[in-house]
Parts: C-alpha cells; sequence; structure tokens
C-alpha cells in the first residue's frame, strides 16, 4: 500500500507532519497515521493561545481502534485550532494534509523544522 | 457489647433490626423518604425544594406499569437477544468467560452473608472466618505468604501490587529504581499499571518460540528496574520454561517478580507461583474461580506477596486472634484501596467455589482446562503456529481477516475467540474454551471455525446475517451517540 507523502513538508517519527508557511508551522497527522488508525471519531486539541513543547504531547486522537497521544513537532504559541475536528473528526481520515489539519504554532525558535524528517527519511521510516 | 450502629444485632429496641436499618437509611435531611413501593404510586411528584437547578429537574415522571407477564417477556426477549456463557461455548482467549455455578449465587444470598460492614469485629466473626480462609486458600494456592482480598478487580489488583513493590523499594532505600519490565505480548493492563504506578515501562521482545527472550532480558535488567511482569502460562499458553533463571535474573538485579494471575487456572493443583520465584501476584477470581465477570459491576483482585513484602499490604487484613478473627493494619501499609474489606460477596462466591471443588476438583479443573483447549485446536483447520500451550492457543486467521472470522462465527452459533491479539500471531484468534465444556460442546465449536475457514471475503464480509443485530456500526456509534431511549425517537 502506498501513502501520499507531500514534499513539502516535514514530518516527525510519530507521524505529525509541519507545513511552514509565512513563519507559521501548521501541524496534522500523516495519511499513513490516519490509515493505522482506522475511522477518528473524537480530536482533543489546545486552545489558541496556549503554548506547547516540541516533543510532549499537544493534544489527544481517539479512533474505533485505539487513543493516540499527539506529538508537537515546535515549541512555541498555538495562533489557530482547526474546530472543524471536533464537530467533523472524520477530516482527519479524508484530508489528513488538506481540511484535516489540526494547529497552527508560531514557532519560539527559529530552526527546530530543521531537525524534523524529510519525505524522504519519513517515507523511508515507513517502509 | 455496646454498639450503636444500624444493624447492630445486640440492640435491644423493640424494632427487628431489618427495619431500624432501613430507616436510618431513608431519612434524608430530618425528613423520612419512603421508598417507591411504599408510595404505591407510578407517579412520583418532585417537592420545590429539590437543590437540582431548576433547568435539570422535571415535574413528574411517567413510569411504565406493565404486568407481571409483559416484564416477564420484555425481560425474556432482552436475554434471547444476546449471546452469553448461559447460551453456549464462549472461548474468549485471555478472558476466561467460565460458566457462574449457580450453587455460589445461592451461598451469595444467605440471608446471614449479608451483615453491615460496620459493624463490630466480635458480632461478625463469621464473615471474618470467610475472609481469613479465602486469604489461606489463595496463599496456598499461589504459593504466597500474605494475600489481601481488598482490591476490587484484576486491574486494580496488579496496581495493588505494583504499588507494594514501590513501597519496598521505598522502605529500602532502593526509591530509585524507575523502570518496570513487560513482555511485548503481555496483557494491556500490566503496561498501563506500570505507567500509572508512575513507572518507565521496558518492552520486553519474545524469542522466535514466543517465549521471553532471555537476552533481550539481560539487557533491559538494570540497578533502575523495579519490577518485571509476567504472566505464566504466557499469552500464547506457552509456560516459561525458564522461569527459575528469569527469577534468579530479576533477583540479582534488585529487582522483584509480578505475577499476572490471568492464566492461573492452567496451572491450578499443579504448580505455584511462589514456587517458582514469583514475588507479588494477583488474582482474577473471575476467570480462575468463576464468579461473574464484572461487565462494570463489583469483582475481586486479591494480591498475595511474599514475607518481605507482607508489611506494606493495604488495610484492613484479617487475622486469628485469641480464638477468634480481627481485622488488622498492616505495619507499613499503603492505606485502604477500596471501601472496607473489598467487595465481600464476589469473595464469598470464590471462597464458595474453592471450597466445593477442594484440592482435587482444582486440580481436575486445570487439567481440563488445558486438555480441551488442545483437543480444540487439534479439531480445528486454522494454523496453530505456536506450542506446545496449555489453556490457550492463538491460531491464526491467515489470509481471512480474523475481525470478519468472528462476526461469521456468531451465524454458525458460537461465540468467537477473542481476533488480532496478541500482535505476535497474524490475524489472531486467541481461544480458551475452558474446563467448562464437553466434547459434544468442543466439536460444535471446532465445526464453526471450519465452516467459516471455508468461506470467502464476501460471506465474511457480510456478517453477521442471522443474528438479532448485524454488523454495528462501530464509526457512527463513536461519532454520534444515542446513549437514551430518547434518540430513538429522533431518527
Amino acid at each position: 500500500m502506498s501513502f501520499d507523502i507531500p514534499a513539502d513538508r516535514r514530518y516527525q517519527e510519530s507521524h505529525e507532519w509541519t507545513l511552514e508557511t509565512d513563519g507559521v508551522v501548521r501541524v496534522g497527522i500523516t495519511d499513513f497515521a490516519q490509515d493505522e488508525l482506522g475511522d477518528v471519531v473524537f480530536v482533543e486539541l489546545p486552545d489558541e493561545g496556549d503554548d506547547v513543547v516540541r516533543d510532549e504531547e499537544f493534544g489527544v486522537i481517539e479512533s474505533i481502534k485505539a487513543v493516540s497521544d499527539l506529538y508537537a513537532p515546535v515549541s512555541g504559541e498555538v495562533v489557530a485550532v482547526n474546530e472543524d475536528l471536533f464537530d467533523t473528526p472524520e477530516l482527519v481520515n479524508d484530508d489528513p494534509f488538506g481540511d484535516g489539519w489540526m494547529l497552527e504554532i508560531e514557532p519560539a525558535e527559529e530552526d527546530e523544522l530543521e531537525a524534523l524528517l524529510t519525505d524522504e527519511e519519513y517515507e523511508d521510516q515507513i517502509a | 457489647m455496646s454498639d450503636d450502629r444500624p444493624g447492630s444485632t445486640d440492640d435491644e429496641g423493640s424494632r427487628p433490626e431489618q427495619s431500624r436499618y432501613d430507616q436510618a437509611r431513608y431519612v434524608r435531611n430530618g425528613r423520612y423518604e419512603p421508598l417507591l413501593i411504599e408510595k404505591d404510586s407510578t407517579r412520583v411528584e418532585i417537592g420545590d425544594d429539590s437543590p437540582l437547578p431548576e433547568e435539570l429537574t422535571r415535574d413528574d415522571l411517567e413510569l411504565p406499569a406493565p404486568s407481571e407477564p409483559e416484564l416477564v417477556r420484555h425481560y425474556t426477549r432482552l436475554s434471547q437477544m444476546i449471546y452469553g456463557i448461559d447460551s453456549g461455548p464462549y472461548p474468549l482467549g485471555s478472558c476466561t468467560m467460565k460458566y457462574n455455578p449457580k450453587f455460589t449465587e445461592d451461598v451469595a444470598a444467605l440471608p446471614s452473608g449479608l451483615v453491615h460492614p460496620d459493624r463490630s469485629d466480635e458480632s461478625i466473626q463469621g464473615t471474618l472466618e470467610v475472609l481469613a480462609r479465602l486469604q489461606e486458600y489463595l496463599g496456598r494456592i499461589g504459593g504466597m505468604d500474605a494475600v489481601t482480598l481488598q482490591p476490587p478487580a484484576g486491574a486494580a489488583g496488579e496496581f495493588v501490587g505494583i504499588r507494594v513493590a514501590t513501597a519496598y523499594h521505598e522502605h529500602n532505600g532502593e526509591g530509585h529504581r524507575d523502570e518496570v519490565i513487560v513482555p511485548e505480548s503481555a496483557h494491556g493492563t500490566n503496561f498501563a499499571t506500570a505507567a500509572l504506578g508512575g513507572y518507565d515501562v521496558v518492552s520486553l521482545p519474545s524469542d522466535e518460540k514466543g517465549r521471553v527472550n532471555i537476552e533481550a532480558l539481560e539487557a533491559a535488567l538494570s540497578e533502575n528496574t523495579a519490577a518485571l511482569m509476567l504472566t505464566n502460562p504466557n499469552t500464547l499458553g506457552l509456560f516459561e520454561r525458564d522461569i527459575s533463571e528469569i527469577a534468579e535474573m530479576v533477583h540479582d538485579a534488585g529487582g522483584l517478580l509480578y505475577y499476572d494471575g490471568a492464566n492461573l487456572n492452567a496451572l491450578l493443583g499443579r504448580a505455584r507461583p511462589g514456587d517458582m520465584g514469583f514475588d507479588v501476584m494477583h488474582y482474577n477470581v473471575h476467570k480462575t474461580f468463576a464468579t461473574p465477570h464484572g461487565g462494570g459491576g463489583p469483582g475481586a483482585g486479591p494480591v498475595g506477596v511474599v514475607e518481605e513484602l507482607a508489611p506494606y499490604l493495604p488495610e484492613p487484613r484479617v487475622r486469628e486472634s485469641g480464638g477468634g478473627y480481627e481485622l488488622f493494619s498492616p505495619e507499613h501499609s499503603i492505606g485502604h484501596v477500596h471501601g472496607y474489606q473489598g467487595n465481600w460477596l464476589v469473595l464469598l462466591k470464590a471462597f464458595a467455589y474453592i471450597a466445593r471443588l477442594g484440592d482435587e476438583g482444582l486440580t481436575d479443573s486445570s487439567a481440563k482446562a488445558v486438555l480441551n483447549a488442545n483437543y480444540l485446536a487439534s479439531q480445528i483447520e486454522y494454523d496453530v503456529p505456536y506450542g506446545p500451550f496449555h489453556h490457550e492457543f492463538v491460531a491464526s486467521a491467515g489470509d481471512q481477516d480474523a475481525a470478519d472470522v468472528a462476526k461469521r462465527m456468531l451465524d454458525y452459533g458460537v461465540h468467537p475467540p477473542t481476533t488480532k491479539w496478541p500482535e505476535i500471531v497474524p490475524e489472531a484468534l486467541m481461544t480458551e474454551p475452558t474446563e467448562i465444556e464437553s466434547k459434544e460442546t468442543l466439536d460444535q465449536l471446532a465445526a464453526g471455525f471450519n465452516a467459516v475457514a471455508k468461506e470467502d471475503d464476501e460471506a465474511l464480509e457480510a456478517a453477521p446475517e442471522r443474528t438479532t443485530a448485524r454488523r454495528i456500526d462501530q464509526t457512527s456509534a463513536a461519532r454520534n451517540p444515542r446513549l437514551s431511549w430518547h434518540a430513538l425517537e429522533e431518527k
């Protein structure tokens, strides 16, 4: 089975993706992750203005199979939350890299994204 | 004796004991609140003095008033819509769905067993004797020196066991030990227990034969090891043959060896965790001693320990004293983990079961549990990759989806095994018929397995077709839960 792994993003071993636009980092989970989880039924996210810390939990995702923690790829302040997921968590399954996004973070430090996996490295990880 | 608590037998008042107790119970805020049956009405009037917010209260409640036959038919119909151990074989591996002998219900319903736990030790000597003897029975069965009956479930027993281990290490100046080792095929509760106990969980891979990998264990052990949690026979039903060596390795590293009692029914009367070198264990009375599975209701998960750990057990425990019995608190007790002495009526059922079977009966039950699993495995067409196994085995559904196989087995009138776990076997069908089934029933079960084994994906995906409810839409149920009958009217 092959999964989408867009080349314009950086990835975490724990299957979150990041996409930086104008200094703001958008975060979601990968196609592979949503497929492993199965139908997502609940997503718990922080509030706008909360601080998240790199490699620490920022939320919880629940599917019919499992409950998993979500890990922050960078440290910083949450500037936007995808509230659509509260009523329609299936967006994570239907469009993990698009409408299924979860957070936007204003990073506290500049170069944290560099440490994340490239699309090729992530592909090797899930192969 | 002087005791003015409700229900005391030495009360000299003219009222019978029971009514005095009832009355004390239903007087609230200085006002006697009659029982519904005493109100002789199907309508309940709610007064204006309710402390609840107005939007959460209602003026009255229409209660249904069916006739007796309507009521009997309602519940009979509900019982026919489901499948339980009273309907047929129920081979959920690891869960050990034993039949609950009805005589234990009779014992638990004896009026002399229904005493209020606040009564004085002197007035409940019979109850305390049963508890003391159960502690002794369990200690003897597990090879443990001391037992607490307080934990209200198996998982709660695990937590207590780990708390006792923590207290032991801290008391010995070894509080720095912050790791608990758990085999990757262990019951999920073991990981959760270790994490909830504040430990880092070190996952231990299996060897190619499905047992503890000794080299990996050697590498995992350190001066930070607080305990290794094991079940034996393990999740694949395999006996850990190196258990003596494993115990020595863990003890040499300064750790404790924890026994998960989930599979104790395979060993009853034949081998004892204490003799294998385990230091602390829990007993699943619903699995090993056939008390009802909780289903969220009251359960019991007693914990046994070796002598060195006895001072840390929860309070109260029961002991003999001056020709009678008394409650006492162990010297360095971790405290209460449940109300009173634990879930008494469940413990009483376990006591009745053990007393009725005796040494001979318990030994016979483990023989039959192992024989039944091995006979069933020999009769089914699915491959069983690991052996020799004891009371349960893990077959592989091969190219079929194990969850679909389970649904389809329902169509053949038998309950399926546990599926998709442990992950060490692909498309796992984890099967435990238990000692209660006859050869005829095992043949019926095997016929169910084998009929499904021959079917194609289309038939499997459409299953179940012959049950009251068809395949449940788990996703909709989770995303849009309907938790009250009112939801049925919404459509």
